[in-house]
């Protein structure tokens, strides 16, 4: 199976100091993949030189068999990959509803396209606070607040970066019920986040990144009998 | 001092804070935007005012005259962001404001050339050269018409800004570019918009200012100062901000003038009051913004980041 994403030793720098030492991996179709790694791995950087938000200095970011390395973020975006940011990013001084029509397209959209309808079907509870501004709302429902704005851009590859990072349970819960869905649909995700335990049951491979170096790849299965790697890489 | 001269003072300064709103609406928008300063857009006033009187004096329309002068500042102002501006927006702030500067000189000197250095004058147009009657006291009609055009336009804005797709991206924008990037918007491009936008209003505001004020080169610089001072009181990159803003620096500063040396010749020795009050008269935005800043670091209405 080609794949969908294709990062190729990539090497991204902060100034002067470097940060990621030739990564790579890749992302299928439809496949759910997760990036894992202590703090300050390189989790995030990894993100934003796919996204072109750092550009890559070296190396290559393939995505539907077109080279992004070097494009600015928005072509990144409209080559069809939703982020979905740490630290949410909600547009504070928007509504909603704003939030999530501003940047929405449907450039990608295959079959039927994401909606203000079908975001608030899956988050009701962002129909209820639709006028409201995006800072007035609670962590979770910022959080739904992206992950809708994220879909409105009807992308084939959606990223997010601490999806569930400071949420209730509860709210957490709701993450990963709306991420199986999104993968039942056919969505292709990569997902970063310090809980194993969800994404061990909802992803199919995941990379472990260490000091700015992948240094394990595997799939689930293989995953939970590594015992000794989820201590070391992972702390868990 | 009367009830009525006080009036017509407060229009006065209504009338020069709607020019400088006019100005602060681009230049807020672009700094909260591309995080950019550009000083060169005092120029773009300058340029409007000169397109203006020539077109004027050619076409003999006003109308014709502000469709020109407000055409020909949008595409020069476009052509130079594009070409000049655009290259440092990921450069520091120091490089932006000496290119700018730099800008300034060519601009002025350019002017110079083309007009030559004497003071260009422009009439006011003839239907509105009368005055109007408010409230019982005759004020003149242009100016007040400045008020009018003035305040659409500020609703206009607040339109866009507040009701459209565009204005969303705008908001967006100013409290976190990159984000906006990041979801597929061409953010250089928003900006090009915004700035075309800018050097529109600029123009507007020079053709509406030709008539008062003399249209000669250098006439940008003095109405940029005031156009920052609008700027940060109000809160950098909110178009409200800029519109109070210019308000409370035009009605403060012209008010100011008009009353503080006579006010202070009330407390002070006379010949004191007589060196002070001018003085102390235009140094009066300038108090006005360091209370502000001083109470809201971030001006009146400051833009949220994310
Ligand atoms: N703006 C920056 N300037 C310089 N160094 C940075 C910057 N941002 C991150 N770094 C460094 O790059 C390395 C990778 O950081 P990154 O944010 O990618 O980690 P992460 O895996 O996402 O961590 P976390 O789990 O805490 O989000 C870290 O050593 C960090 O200190
Ligand atoms: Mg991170």
């Amino acid at each position: 199976m080609s794949a969908l994403l294709e990062v190729r030793e990539v090497e991204t720098f902060y100034g002067a100091s470097q940060a990621l030492f030739g990564v790579s991996f890749d992302v299928a179709a439809g496949e759910f993949v997760t990036l894992l790694g202590r703090n300050g791995m390189g989790k995030t950087t990894t993100v934003k030189s796919v996204m072109g938000m750092l550009p890559a200095r070296r190396g290559s970011v393939r995505f539907a068999g077109q080279e992004l390395r070097g494009s600015p973020a928005y072509r990144v975006a409209q080559a069809g990959i939703g982020l979905v940011p740490e630290g949410r990013q909600i547009f504070p001084d928007l509504t909603v509803r704003e939030n999530l029509v501003a940047t929405a397209s449907t450039r990608h959209a295959r079959g039927e396209a994401w909606s203000l309808g079908s975001v608030y079907r899956m988050f009701p509870r962002l129909r209820e606070r639709e006028q409201t501004l995006g800072t007035s709302l609670s962590g979770g429902e910022q959080q739904m607040l992206a992950i809708g704005r994220a879909l409105m851009t009807n992308p084939r590859l959606l990223i997010l970066d601490e999806a569930t990072e400071g949420l209730a349970p509860r709210v957490r819960a709701e993450i990963w019920r709306c991420l199986a869905d999104l993968k039942r649909s056919g969505l292709a995700i990569v997902a970063i986040d310090k809980n194993i335990g969800p994404l061990l049951r909802l992803a199919d491979r995941h990379f472990i990144l260490e000091k700015g170096r992948m240094v394990w790849s595997g799939g689930s299965d293989a995953l939970r009998g590594e015992q000794a790697l989820l201590r070391e890489y992972l702390g868990v | 001092m009367t009830a009525s001269l006080l009036f017509t003072q407060l229009l006065n300064g209504l009338q020069l804070g709607i020019l400088l709103f006019l100005l602060s609406s681009g230049l807020t928008l672009v700094f909260g935007i591309m995080n950019f300063v550009n000083l060169a857009h005092g120029s773009l006033y300058m340029l409007g005012a000169y397109f203006a009187a020539s077109a004027f004096r050619a076409t003999g329309s006003f109308l014709a005259a502000g469709v020109i002068a407000v055409a020909a500042t949008l595409a020069l102002g476009v052509a130079v962001e594009r070409l000049a501006l655009a290259r440092l927006y990921a450069r520091d702030h120091l490089d932006q404001v000496l290119t700018t500067f730099g800008l300034i000189l060519i601009f002025n000197e350019a002017v110079r050339f083309v007009w030559g250095s004497a003071p260009v004058y422009m009439n006011v147009p003839a239907a509105l050269a009368g005055t109007v009657n408010l409230f019982g006291l005759p004020y003149p009609a242009y100016r007040f018409a400045i008020i009018a055009v003035g305040l659409a336009v500020g609703l206009a804005l607040y339109v866009l800004i507040h009701r459209t797709r565009v204005g969303m991206l705008i908001r967006a924008g100013a409290a976190n570019g990159p984000m906006v990037a990041a979801l597929g918007v061409n953010i250089r491009l928003l900006n090009t918009l915004v700035f075309g936008l800018g050097a529109a209003l600029a123009a507007l505001a020079g053709l509406m200012a030709g008539p008062i004020f003399a249209v000669q080169p250098g006439m940008g610089e003095s109405i940029l100062i005031l156009t920052l001072v609008a700027i940060v009181t109000g809160g950098i990159g909110s178009i409200r901000g800029a519109f109070y803003g210019a308000l409370l620096v035009g009605v403060v500063d012209t008010v100011g003038r008009a009353f503080l040396p006579a006010l202070l010749r009330e407390f002070l020795d006379r010949a004191l009051a007589q060196a002070a009050g001018p003085a102390l008269a235009s140094m009066l935005i300038y108090l006005l913004m360091a209370v502000v800043l001083a109470l809201r670091p971030r001006g009146l209405f400051p833009v949220k980041r994310s």
